[in-house]
């Protein structure tokens, strides 16, 4: 037998400088962001100035070219610092605003915008000096994504934008929105487009900061557009193939949830662990009872299984094979598990874990978004059935 | 063989309980309802809605006729809970507060205590509070280290006690503390009468919590409390049965909680479903949603009939009451976090935030499978009772 070290080379598709990057962001998190997170929940809200701190350090350009004020790495990066967001314990709503920028904003305007737009957008959200926002969902379009009814009449020019968009990450103070749109009045799977809205287009308004059971650092919009003027450069890709852009950037805004589960099963699990060990009930420590130890046995399958299936649809990812079905699975598995595994964080916790001063109950409420946000379990499970034949 | 009272029970509620039933449910949902939201967002501990349940003699509902109360039993009491937490657990928990910080009076106390202290609880003038957790004292109660000392013939109390209901609200509290230090884990402790006027005590830290947000719950403190020996409830130094029997009956309001919390989001959720249209029709027309909303309503109204019997058997008099309340409690809390958490699926988006109720729901849900014994301790009473 070979003798445990302790010291593990990383297995692909990781190397060694994604482990640096993995320490290197969860010594950011541990020093600069989880000492305040009470703070900023219960403002609602992260300081703006920690987009410029993430920016300086290089975390908001991970897979973008050098030649943009990016890093030059890949899609691997990005995932360290999905992942690491959360195990390092920024908090799902510092991780939501942080994530959604780097994870769904900003990466359509990469993948399919002109050199002009990255300039324009890209370059300076890089920086963290612009805030970026995706606009799909609309109070009548949740899972039903082809049922978009926000509208952009061409005109001469541009276009002029008419609806509402709803529980947009960021949505409150985002300087630009990558906007889901109708450019046709059917909508639907051949008439959607893209158009990056900017915050201080007349018409563009911020309609109210919702109220909601997690993520409460992070800002959740509801937007509405009257008559928005927006030029013609502001166009995304190619009119009318929209729908195929909405779809490609799901994959990577599942992916990057799963990833995120995985942190955050990581971090509850070790913390109720040391937890279990500490607390002494009937004259020792309640780790030290069978049903407890089960518990975390049953919950470090889930974490396991979460990051085994979440790391394969990665690694076919990195390898450019569109892994639609791992995704969705990853996703799925990972999301209600994160859930299951906080919510029996909390059970061993007791009265301690449904007190706010622990941070379990704050995991509770953020992990509830997980099988909903992205697409629910109920769409996942929909995608799943059809690619497997039904 | 069944009793004679089993046998002779008729198994459906009596007509009185199901007009007190229907009256219960316009009140709610003309004046509890509409507060609920407002409530779990302020933290606030809803005083009209005391006021209004007094006015209804619901406060009266865990007391006999002779002290003042409505007489009508455990059920009927069970059956209030339940349709207050349809519409908002916190307000609920007035009514099962009533029960907890009574019944170690109801149950060891002097007649002298009970003629003092319950009619007073009844009508509403008074609000009790059950003082048996501390910091290092939850699920395991007989190592606590809250201390009572004679002196003269007066009890002197120090200590603290952890996540007490209604603190700052009680007029009294039930506290536990240990009486003689020599007799071993879980022996030596008894139960006293503290009002919340005598020197010494203090309210102490109010606690931020996941859910039931307008109910305080907090750390009161006891500094030096004198208190005289008619406070000394049951016998000296058996203090620890008290608590257990009182929680063997108690913990049905829990029960009764989280039916009620898990029969308002199922309603919720299918009205939801039938008005919500995606992909051209409503959702409730997706089998994946109509096979959700049966699995709740089914595990609910199993949740239901658990407690129900076990309720009746309090009622019958019935002394194996123990493992009938551990079930109830168990499966109905394990159902209402269940269901709630399918019910804010069910609603999407919608369902995460604070402006539809299922989100609340869902975190009002969870303390309902921590307190009154987790559980896990409901677990190990069971088991216990197949030995």
């Amino acid at each position: 037998m070979v003798k445990d070290t302790g010291v593990r080379a990383p297995l692909p598709p990781f190397t060694d400088e994604h482990a640096d990057l993995r320490a290197s962001v969860n010594r950011w998190i541990g020093e600069e962001i989880s000492p305040h997170v009470d703070e900023w929940e219960a403002a609602r809200e992260f300081p703006r100035e920690l987009y410029l701190r993430a920016g300086e350090l290089g975390f908001l350009g991970l897979k973008y070219p050098e030649a943009l004020g990016g890093q030059g790495g890949d899609c691997v990066h990005d995932a360290v610092w999905a992942e690491e967001l959360a195990a390092a314990g920024a908090s799902g709503g510092v991780g939501a605003g942080l994530g959604a920028h780097t994870g769904i904003a900003t990466p359509p305007v990469f993948n399919f915008g002109t050199p002009e737009q990255h300039e324009r957008f890209l370059r300076p959200a890089i920086r963290g000096e612009k805030i970026g926002a995706l606009g799909i969902t609309e109070p009548g379009a949740g899972s039903d994504v082809a049922g978009i009814r926000t509208f952009a009449r061409r005109v001469s020019g541009g276009y002029v934008v008419n609806g509402s968009k709803t529980f947009i990450t960021n949505g409150v103070r985002a300087d630009f929105l990558v906007c889901a749109v109708k450019t046709t009045e059917e909508g639907g799977h051949h008439g959607l487009s893209f158009l990056v809205l900017e915050r201080d287009m007349p018409g563009y308004e911020v309609s109210r900061k919702l109220e909601k059971m997690g993520w409460h650092s992070s800002d959740t919009g509801e937007l509405s557009f009257t008559d928005v003027e927006v030029p013609a450069e502001n166009l995304l890709g190619e009119e009318n193939r929209g729908f195929h852009l909405i779809m490609a950037n799901f994959a990577w805004e599942r992916l990057s949830m799963s990833l995120a589960a995985v942190g955050a099963m990581r971090r509850l699990i070790e913390t109720t662990v040391s937890y279990a060990l500490e607390r002494r009930a009937f004259d020792r420590p309640i780790g030290r009872f069978q049903s407890i130890r089960h518990k975390v046995a049953e919950m470090g399958i889930k974490l396991e299984a979460s990051r085994s299936l979440t790391y394969q649809a990665l690694r076919l990812h990195a390898a450019g094979r569109n892994p639609i079905r791992e995704v969705t699975m990853a996703k799925l598995l990972s999301q209600r598990a994160c859930l299951e595994v906080a919510d029996e964080c909390l059970q061993i916790h007791g009265g301690y874990g449904y007190m706010r001063e622990y941070g379990i109950e704050r995991a509770v409420r953020d992990a509830r978004l997980g099988p909903i946000g992205g697409g629910t379990d109920e769409v996942m499970r929909e995608i799943l059935g059809r690619q497997m034949g039904l | 063989m069944a009793t004679a009272t089993e046998a002779s029970a008729p198994y459906s509620l009596p007509p009185e309980f199901i007009d007190f039933r229907d009256t219960i449910r316009t009140i709610v949902r003309e004046r509890v309802a509409p507060r609920a939201a407002e409530i779990d967002a302020q933290a606030e501990y809803p005083r009209d809605i005391r006021e209004l349940f007094a006015s209804h003699d619901l406060l009266g509902l865990p007391f006999d006729t002779d002290h003042g109360g409505t007489g009508t039993g455990s059920l009927m009491l069970n059956i209030a809970i339940e349709e207050v937490a349809k519409a908002c657990a916190s307000s609920a928990l007035i009514l099962m507060i009533q029960e907890l910080g009574t019944l170690p009076i109801k149950l060891f106390g002097t007649e002298q205590q009970q003629r003092r202290l319950l009619p007073r609880c009844a009508t509403g003038e008074q609000s009790p509070a059950f003082a048996l957790s501390e910091p290092d004292a939850g699920s395991d109660p007989g190592g606590m280290r809250t201390r009572a000392v004679r002196d003269g013939s007066d009890w002197v109390i120090d200590g603290a006690k952890n996540w007490i209901t209604n603190l700052g609200v009680a007029d009294f509290y039930i506290v536990f503390c240990v009486t003689d230090a020599e007799a071993g884990h879980s022996h030596g402790i008894s139960a006293f009468v503290v009002e919340a006027d005598r020197p010494g005590f203090e309210v102490g830290k109010l606690e931020h919590k996941l859910g039931i947000r307008g109910s305080p719950t907090g750390q009161p403190v006891f500094d030096a409390v004198r208190v005289p020996p008619e406070n000394l409830i049951g016998v000296e130094g058996e203090g620890f049965k008290v608590a257990m029997a009182t929680l063997d009956r108690s913990r049905l309001g829990v029960a009764a909680q989280a039916v009620g919390i898990a029969q308002g989001a199922t309603d919720y959720a299918a009205a939801y479903a039938k008005e919500r249209r995606q992909f051209g029709r409503p959702i409730a027309s997706f089998q994946g949603i109509q096979f959700k909303l049966a699995e709740m309503e089914t595990r609910t109204a199993a949740a239901r009939e658990l407690l129900y019997r076990a309720c009746s058997k309090i009622d019958a008099g019935d002394p194996d009451i123990g493992k009938h309340s551990a079930m109830a409690k168990l499966f109905a809390s394990d159902t209402a976090m269940w269901v709630t958490t399918e019910a804010v699926q069910i609603l999407g988006g919608y369902g995460y935030v604070s402006e539809y109720p299922v989100e609340r729901m869902m975190r009002d849900a969870k303390i309902t499978q921590i307190y009154e014994g987790t559980n896990e301790i409901q677990r190990l009473v069971i088991a216990r009772s197949l030995r």
